[in-house]
This record gives C-alpha cells, structure tokens and sequence, in this order.
C-alpha cells in the first residue's frame, strides 16, 4: 500500500515541478518591496554564517600563538574577540530571522487580504459550488503554507549551502589534506540523513492518513453515538477503533525504529570523523605537518556540518507544501466573477416606466431544471404586492433575481425601464431593503446589526428606524438595550424577535424597494401583532413586494400574484381571486382554512 | 502538576519497558560521557611519546564508544518513546469506550468539537509528557552527573565557572518557553476571530451582497489580519531571539574556557587535553540545560491537558445498565408509560404527565406539531432519555432494571436524522446485527424498497456511503435506515417520521409491506402525514408535551379537532399538488 502511495506521490512531485517555474514567478511578484528585505536577509546571513565559523579557527590561534608561547595578554585579546565575534554572530542570525519572517509575515497579509478581496467580489453561485468550509482553508491553512516557504524556507537555504562551503573552505585553508581526509565521511552523511529523510516522510504521510482516518471514525462515532448505542454497536464499533488505534500506535512505533536507529547513527558517523582526525591529524602532527590547534579546530568544525545537512533535507517538503498550496490559493483569484457590472452601463432612458418589470423571464439554476417559466408582471411605483404560492413555486428565487445573486437565461428584468445588468451591482442594491426569513445575524451588538447596511448610521437614526418598526420594545428589554451583544447567530433572539431588526436594518437603508419574505414559523403572539404593526406602517407609501403567508398581510396589499410551479397562474385583489375560484381560492382554503371556516359559521 | 498522577495506573503496564529503559539510558550516558576523555588523552599523548599505533587506538577506541553507546541509545529511545504511543493508545481507547456509554444528553451538552479537541489536541501534549517529558530529564539528568563528576575531575575552578552558565541557559529557555506559550495563545485568538469573521461573511455571503457591504467586510477583515500580523511578528521578534541567545551562550562559556582553561596551560596547571576534553563536556551539557527549561513547559501544558481528559473520564454515564437486571417472563413488545414526565433541564418546557400502554402486537402512531414532544417520548422506550419522573415498563419491567444491551436488542429505532456510516451498503444495513444471514439483510432491503436503488449503485450493496462512494438522497437514506431496523429483528419497532422524504406512493407499498413484516411486534409510528397513521390502531395527537387527542383514524375525524384539521389541509395540499 505504501508502495503505492509513493508512486503516487512521485506523480505529483513531477507535476508540481512542471508548474514550478511559472507558480515561483507567480509568487516572486507577490514579494513586491518585501525583496530589499530578503536581500538584505541573505546578505546578513552569510556574514553571520562567516562570524560563527570564526570560532573554532580562532581558538586554533588561541592554542597555537598565545598559549603555546605563554603570552597572557595575547590570550585575554583573543578571548576578547572570540566574545565579541560571538555577540556579532549572535545578532546578525536575529536580525536576519526577524527580518525574513517579518517579510512573510507581510506577504502572507497581502495574500490573505487578496484571497479574501477576491471572495468578496466573487458572486453567489460560488459560493453554492464551494463549501465554505473549503474556502476557509484557502483563507487559512493554504496561505499559512506559504509562510513556510518566504518565512523560512527560501532564506535558509542560502544559509545552509553557505555554511556547508563555508566549513569547507576553512578546513581546506587550514589544511588540505586533513580536510579531504574528514570530509570523506561527509557523503555517508548526506546519504544516511537523505535516506532517514526519504523513510520518515513516507511514513509521516503515512501517519497524518492514519490519523485523519482514526479521526474521522471518532467524530462520526461522536456524531451518530445515537445510533450506535441504538443498535448497540459499542462493542463491535470499539474493536473497530482500536483496531485503527493500533495501526497508527505501530506506524508511529515504526517512526520511533528510524530515528532510534538514526540519532546513533549520526553520532557513529561524527565520531568516524573524530577518529580519523585523531589517528590522520596526529600522525601529521608526528611529522611535524599540523599544529594542535588545527587538531582543535577541525575537532570543533566537524560538530557543526551536521544541522546545515539535516535542514537542507527538510526543505524539501516545505517546499513541496508551498506549491500545492500556492495553486490552490491562485485557483482562487483567477476564479472568474460570474454576475459581474457591466462594462458600459447605459443610462436611465426617457420617458414614464414601471418601477419593476419581469420581461419573459425564465430561470433554473442547473441546466433545463426552470425555477421560473416565462415570467412576466410589472410592478408600478408605490404599488405593494403579495406574491403566493405553494413551497417550490418559485417565489424566493424572484427575490434572488432582483437582488442579481443570479443572472436570467431568458427574457429580462427592468427597474425604471433600465435592464438591471445595466446598473452598477451596489447602486441597484442600494435601492432594495430587504427581510428575509432566516435574518443573518452578525457578531456584534444590536445597534452594529441594524446598521449593518450603512455603517454609518448615526445613534439616533438607528433608534428612529427601530421605534418605527416596533423593534424598539424587545431591545429596550435587552439588558444591554442597543449595545446587547449578539451571540452565535443571534441564537439569544426569537423568530420575530430576529425580524424586526431585520426590518429596522432595512429600513434605515431608505430603499426604494421594500422586499419582504414574511416568516412561515409560528411566532408568538405579541411579537406576531408587532410585526403586523410593522408591516403595516413600512408599506405606507412605499413600493413593496411580499412572499407572504398571513392573511391580514396579503389582505393589506394592492395585488397578489398567484406563483404556480414556476409559472404566474393569476393576479388580483384578493376579492377578484378568491372569486375567480382557481389556484389561490385553494391556497387560501388550505392556510387559512380554519380561520375562514370559523368566519363561515 | 498532580493531574499526571492519574498516568501512573497506565504506566504500571509498562514497569518492564520503563525499568530496561532506564537501564540502557544509564549506560549509553555514561559511555557517552567517556568520549571526550578518551580525546584528552589522545591530545595529552600527543605532546609525549604517541605512535601511529597508539593514535588508531585511541581513534579505534572514539569509534567504539560512539558505537557502544549508541546500541544503548537505541534501546532506550525504543523503550521509553515507544512506551509513550503505547500509553497513548490505551488511553485513546479508554476515552473512546468511555465516551460510549455516555448517553444522549451528554451529547447535547458538549459539543462534538470539544470533545474532539480533548481526544487529540490534548491527548497529544498528554503524550509529549510520557515520551520527551519523561526520557530527557532521565538522559539528560544522567548526562550531566556523568560530565560533571568527570569535569570536576579535571578541573574544579573551570567547572564551577562553567555551571555559572547553566542556571541562565535553563531560566531563559523556561522564560523564552513561557513567553512564546503566551504569544500562541495570544496568536491563537487572533487566528480564531479571523477564521470566526471569514466564516461569517462567507456563510452570510448573499446578507453581505444584499446590503453592499463588500467594503466594509474588506476592512473589517483587513484590521483582523493587521492584528493578526503584528501578533505574530511579536512571536517572530521572540522567537528569533531563541537560537541566537543560546548560541551566544555556549560561546560565553567556550570562552570562558579557553581563557581560565588557557591560563591554566600556560601556568602548566593543566593540559591541552584536560582543555578538548572540557569544551568537549560542554558540549554535552548544551542539551541538558536546553531541555530542563523545555520539558518545564511540556509538563506545565501536559498536566493542564491531562486534567481535561481526567474530567471527561471522571464523568460518570447518567444511564446505566442495571447493576441486577431483571428479564421479562415473556418478551411481547408491550409498552406502558405510566406517570411519565421528562425535563430536559428546569427551565425548559416538559413532557407529560404521559400514563398510557401499547399493547404487544399494536399499531400504534403519534403526531403533532414540531416540538410537541414527540420524539422526545420514544427516546425514552430504549432509554437514550430516562424519564424526569415516572417510569417506563416494557414486558411489565421497568426500563431502569433491564439489561441496557438487552433492552436496546428489543427495540429498533428509524430514527428522523438517518445517520449513517461511511461504511458500505452492506456493513450499513446490517450494522445493527452483524450476524444476519444475507437472505434476512435482502428481505429487509425489499420490504423497505430500497433493493431496486442499490441495484443501480456503481458497486451494488458493495458501494460505499458518503464522500467516497454514493451520496444517498433523503428518501434513499429514509428507506435505508428502515432496512437497517428491520435486520435487528426487533420486538418493537419504532419509526420517527423516517418516510417523509419518500413520496407517498411508495411510503404506501413499504407501509403494507411492514403489515405483514409487523404482524406480531410492536410498531410505533410518529409522522406528519395523515397518510402514514390512518391504518394504525390507536393514534395519538401531542401538544405541547402533552396528550391532546385519542383515537382510530375514523374516530379522530368525527371528533373534529386537531387532527381532523390536520387531515383537511393535506387533502387539499394534495389537490394544490394535482394542479397543473
């Protein structure tokens, strides 16, 4: 099975490569003026790397010079320095690891900022396609990748390759062959270390599967532990997780193999080269070729070849992350805006128009499945219309239209004569208030979700538009009046309790429109004559259009339409209809059937 | 700190682990401590009367105790890490079989993702205190007894001044530890109300729309992620600091070293190999000092976890299996409610007072309105609720003194939300009766018409359920669910408005289907539809937690109440429907 997934996963690597050069250019020009930064960071780093490769070859001067000849002062002078170069040493490597994660920091907010900008441009059919759970982890997790790679990774490679060199270089300048003669185990260690690498990664990947399997049984063990108590499943579900749970604990065990075999292994490896500088250097020290300084020296230099190794081999899987991750998150911002402003919007034609007009409108949201089948009415300034009909007509999604979440397949909508698509998205927006019966409500307090859709609403306007709504009686009730906070949802408020601030919230937008989806759950009494209140003095004078579902609501505007399986089937006053005897004498008998028995007898 | 104490019961298992362990921890430090000596007297050779010979046996000897060592350091590193996933396994599965017995209401009151949080997250750092937490004071600790009496050997002066580093490396490496912690945290909050807004305006992505606000959230999320940044970058500035500090450190200390330890060579109170070998030492104590400052935080936060989990396990189950169950004479499905009031909490409204009595082999259904207490009443049948007051008696025995398993074989419940497994079609249907022969599993798929939809399935009863294989729509799931019931064979068979999303039609066929299915056990049917309850034998109408309506179907009509409305109004929906 592990064999498997490795090919797969070498699949991808080939594929990730291929797109490498463009994704880097991609994400090179997110750096932007982060660049100096990074330069400024991989400059400091190798003087820094330069610095701590002092120290070894210092203490070599120290043996060699001052101590062998007795002079004092000399040692105190250079101990002076080895500190100093050690202060020095020690504050370039933190300027530097400030420095490059101070610059991912930055481009990580650049590129959060642009994820999230693009999300707000994106329209509503995407977010029907996309879970948000998903989006979120492009906000979150795939950016965070990202940061590896500028906040870590792409700098300390430089470092890495550098001080690696950088030893080299010293001990061949101190002395060639002992050089050449210590290096010789430097292959075995690249070897065992990309090797130890190679086996653990697997066996990571291996690990994070297992764990996200074992994972998702518990959470849906938690989910469904209804059922399974239900059918009594316990026992049978239980062996089943243990049996998950040990393969994970002998995964891990496995892990635990490798690097019990590893960590000796890299000591065996450094002691290798101790030993040879030992038996090598001393036999040059017999013939008079090195002194014991260098000894020390190339004793201290080998300690410090092995975490430049193991770091390099690291990199590799940060970098690997990164792009996935890089490419999900461009994904992102190359999606295309589906219900976008035109590029050309016309202006307002001459002449006396309805205020809104459905032209032949047809409209599904998969392929040929029509939500609405030639829809045609016309609404006049100052007109309130009910629009009825049973669950699945198609009377929300008349809403969605107006509001271009979506654009229509056929025929067109018309505000003041002007097809909708003509006028700038938050210009038509701005003309619509709506309430609609799930009222979104956000974190925040009262007062910040009434004047959500114009922020800057002054105190006394908020009050205003609430008072007007009757909304003002609950909230005056809050413990905290207008400056209650609202938890979860709103979870702390009731049905209509949520509606009229919705109505408040809409109302101090001063629409021109007023679209209204009346509540179907049953609300209690006093917040339902609040509401009716409500309604009635928000529809005074203001054009308006209803999905409504109480008699006395239908009852108080100027025509209803009558939706009928995506199809308007009547429309009239609620005499005329009821007379007419069709789809809605029937609606009405089934909503309101007691009560109009009950007015019969 | 004395919530670990609840670790040492699962320890115990492991004493011959743990003791070896130990054992081989000693050896490999106290091999490893011998290396640098054996450099000190290669160097102090050196200047004397060395010979090709001597310098391979002293290199040889290097080798081998890196070698020898190492076999050690492997034992342990087994041992005592391995030990660690060993107890995390058990304790994971004692957790899980813990959360098993944990009724219905345990699950509304936490939330699925604490739970979870406390089974990793926790369980996690729990684990980080058997294995580093436990095996590095042990090498660690050894390592620096070793070196140090070898260091005092050497010299005194130079390992008094080299403890004088010692203290700072570990209080810093605490302080550093304790500050990042705070700064996760810190960190971890932010991240929270970011991911919480993001969240939000994506699940209200149509209000944001709606009201033009695309602006406003740009800004609302852009002080979020400053926040967020500037956050972080406090850890990065910390965090920077880290390995720059100890680094400057150990060269103070090497420092040190090589101007009392140069001294000292000069005035000839020591050697150049008492010197390798000193710096050598201090190399060895790097590590120490670093971990005892780390595995400070690892306990800190471990003991904090652990006393999560311990409060999970501590939880005793509200409902439990009779300590002395008691069996029925004869098993016939009878169910009698007899003084019966349920409370979810004091506040809430109440179920009952319900006194009432289904006899064996009846029909019988219940409905009303949402939230009339329906489903909360038969949940008190196989006891996921006990009742506030009152009692359950199935058979005559009381639903407290059965045998919990015995109980629940009984019954078989449909229940409203069809949960259902990422399993395949098969392990589904027969999830409650594993045993059941694949005639029986078939017979129960037919008589719930769910047989000619898995024929079309990619793998038929093979194919899996959910994201990886098929997603079954709310009838297939309805009907499923049934099959699923049906294969327990049970005595009393209970149907939570399972068939509304399967259309009319065929709720008919399964209906007359289960008739004859039903013919001798208990059925209780909840539904919306007059359609699913008219043939019952005793129909019941809730409201508001309490019995309103009693009756056939016939009867209920005359009487001219609820339900006769009820009835009304879905005749004529059904003629809305006609409507073309």
């Amino acid at each position: 099975m592990s064999k498997n997934s490795n090919s797969a996963g070498e699949d991808r690597d080939v594929v990730g490569k291929a797109y490498d050069s463009m994704l880097v250019r991609r994400l090179w020009g997110y750096v932007g003026d982060q660049k100096a930064k990074l330069f400024l960071a991989v400059f400091l780093l190798l003087l820094g790397s330069a610095a701590e490769l002092a120290g070894p070859w210092l203490s070599k001067v120290a043996i060699d010079k001052y101590i062998a000849s007795g002079d004092t002062t000399g040692l105190i002078r250079i101990v002076i320095v080895f500190v100093v170069v050690a202060a020095l040493a020690g504050a370039l490597r933190w300027s530097q690891v400030y420095l490059t994660g101070e610059a991912g920091q930055i481009i990580m907010y650049r590129m959060r900022r642009d994820v999230f900008d693009k999300l707000q441009r994106l329209s509503v059919p995407y977010f029907d396609r996309n879970p948000v759970g998903r989006l979120m982890t492009r906000i979150t997790s795939d950016v965070q990748a990202l940061y590896e790679l500028f906040g870590s990774g792409m700098v300390a490679i430089f470092g890495d390759v550098f001080m690696l060199l950088g030893i080299t270089v010293v001990m061949f300048a101190i002395n060639w062959k002992l050089a050449l003669l210590t290096l010789t185990v430097i292959p075995v260690l690249l070897l065992v270390t990309f090797a130890f690498r190679k086996v653990v990664r697997d066996l990571y990947r291996r690990t994070r599967s297992q764990i996200s399997a074992l994972n998702g049984y518990l959470q849906e063990n938690l989910t469904g532990m209804r059922i399974v108590q239900l059918f009594g499943r316990e026992e049978h579900n239980f062996a089943r997780f243990q049996e998950q749970n040990i393969a994970l604990k002998n995964t891990y065990l496995k892990t635990i193999f490798f690097y019990a075999l590893f960590f000796p292994g890299v000591e065996l490896i450094s002691a290798l080269a101790v030993g040879i500088i030992i038996w090598g250097g001393g036999t040059m020290m017999i013939a008079g070729v090195v002194t014991v300084g260098t000894l020390v020296a190339f004793l201290q230099y080998v300690e410090r070849f092995y975490r430049p190794v193991r770091d390099l081999a690291e990199k590799y899987n940060i970098l690997q992350a990164a792009m996935a991750a890089s490419e999900r998150v461009f994904q992102v911002l190359d999606e295309r805006v589906e219900v976008a402003d035109s590029g050309s919007p016309s202006a307002a034609p001459a002449g006396v128009y309805p205020f809104i007009e459905f032209r032949g409108v047809w409209f599904a949201y998969k392929d040929e499945e029509w939500i609405l089948q030639d829809l045609s009415f016309v609404v006049q300034e100052g007109e309130s219309i009910a629009v009825v009909g049973a669950t699945g007509a198609g009377k929300t999604t008349i809403i969605s239209l107006l509001q271009r979440f979506y654009d229509v397949q056929r025929g067109e909508i018309l505000i003041r004569g002007r097809n909708i698509t003509d006028y700038p998205l938050t210009e038509l927006r701005a003309m619509l208030g709506i309430v609609l019966q799930d009222v979104f409500i956000f974190a925040g307090t009262v007062a910040d979700n009434i004047r959500y859709g114009r922020p800057d609403a002054s105190e006394t306007e908020v009050e205003d538009s609430s008072r007007v709504v009757c909304a003002d009686r609950f909230i005056e009730r809050l413990p905290e009046k207008y400056q209650e906070p609202m938890m979860e949802r709103g979870a702390t408020l009731s049905t209509g309790q949520r509606q009229l601030l919705a109505f408040a919230r809409a109302l101090l937008r001063k629409p021109d429109l007023l679209i209204l989806d009346e509540a179907t759950a049953s609300i209690d009494t006093e917040t339902e004559q609040l509401i009716q209140q409500a309604i009635r003095r928000v529809l005074e004078g203001r054009t308006s259009i209803i999905i409504a579902h109480r008699l006395s609501t239908i009852q108080r505007c100027d025509r209803i339409l009558v939706m009928h399986h995506g199809r308007l089937r009547e429309q009239g006053t609620h005499e005329e209809l009821l007379t007419l005897g069709g789809i809605y004498h029937r609606l009405y008998r089934l909503q309101f059937g007691q009560v109009a028995e009950a007015a019969a007898s | 700190m004395k919530s670990l104490l609840h670790l040492l019961p699962y320890l115990k298992k492991y004493k011959t682990h743990i003791t070896w362990g130990c054992v081989a921890a000693v050896f490999t430090t106290g091999i490893s401590a011998l290396a640098p000596w054996i450099l000190k007297l290669a160097v102090d050779d050196l200047r004397e009367t060395v010979t090709a010979g001597k310098l391979a046996m002293y290199g040889g000897l290097f080798v081998g105790t890196a070698l020898v060592g190492g076999v050690f350091r492997y034992y342990m590193r087994m041992l005592l890490i391995g030990m660690s996933r060993k107890v995390e396994q058990d304790l994971r599965d004692r957790v899980f079989s813990h959360l098993q017995a944990q009724p219905v209401m345990y699950y509304t009151r936490h939330r699925t993702g604490d739970l979870m949080a406390r089974m990793t997250n926790d369980l996690d750092s729990v684990r980080n205190v058997l294995g580093p937490g436990f095996m590095y004071p042990i090498d660690t600790g050894l390592t620096a007894i070793f070196s140090l009496v070898l260091m005092l050997m050497l010299s005194v002066k130079l390992t008094l001044l080299t403890l004088l580093i010692t203290p700072l490396v570990s209080w810093s490496v605490f302080k550093l530890g304790k500050v990042t912690h705070r700064l996760t945290t810190d960190i971890q909050e932010q991240y929270s109300r970011l991911s919480e807004q993001a969240q939000e305006n994506l699940s209200g992505a149509r209000v944001v729309r709606a009201f033009s606000q695309e602006q406003q959230e740009i800004e609302k999320f852009d002080e979020l992620n400053q926040e967020y940044v500037s956050r972080n970058l406090s850890m990065t500035r910390v965090q920077a600091l880290f390995f720059p500090l100890m680094g400057f450190l150990f060269e103070v200390g090497a420092a040190l070293i090589l101007l009392v330890g140069g001294f000292g060579i000069i005035r000839g109170e020591m050697t150049l190999g008492d010197f390798v070998a000193f710096v050598g030492y201090l190399g060895m104590l790097a590590w120490p000092m670093i971990a005892i400052g780390w595995v400070a935080n690892l306990l800190q936060r471990g003991a904090a976890s652990m006393k999560r989990i311990q409060e999970m396990l501590d939880t005793e189950p509200e409902i439990q299996s009779a300590a002395l169950p008691k069996s029925p004479s004869a098993r016939t499905g009878r169910v009698e409610f007899r003084g019966v009031r349920f409370m979810y909490s004091p506040t809430s409204p109440s179920l009952g007072v319900l006194d009432f009595t289904i006899e064996a082999g009846q029909t019988v259904a219940f409905v009303g309105a949402t939230g009339s207490g329906k489903t909360t009443l038969i949940n008190l049948i196989p006891r996921l609720l006990d009742p506030t007051e009152g009692q359950v008696l199935i058979d005559g025995v009381p639903t407290t003194e059965w045998d919990l398993a015995e109980l629940r074989r009984c019954v078989a419940m449909v229940p409203q939300d069809a949960f259902m497994f990422s399993e395949t079609v098969y392990n589904n249907l027969v999830f409650g009766n594993p045993a059941a022969s694949r005639d029986q599993a078939m017979a129960s798929a037919r008589v719930s018409r769910i047989d000619k939809d898995v024929e079309t399935f990619s793998a038929g009863y093979e194919t899996m359920v959910g994201e990886r294989g098929v997603t079954l729509s709310g009838g297939q799931k309805g009907r499923l669910a049934l099959a699923r019931a049906l294969v327990r064979d049970p005595l009393i068979l209970i149907l939570d408005d399972a068939l509304s999303a399967v259309d009319t039609h065929t709720e008919e066929e399964i209906l007359s289907g289960l008739r004859s299915f039903m013919k001798h056990r208990t059925s209780i049917l909840i539904s919306h539809r007059v359609s699913t309850v008219r043939e019952a034998d005793r129909i019941f109408v809730l409201r508001e937690g309490a019995i309103v309506e009693e009756g056939t179907h016939s009867e209920l009509l005359e009487n001219n109440g609820i339900y006769a409305d009820m009835e009304r109004r879905q005749r004529l929906e059904a003629e809305l429907e006609m409507t073309e």
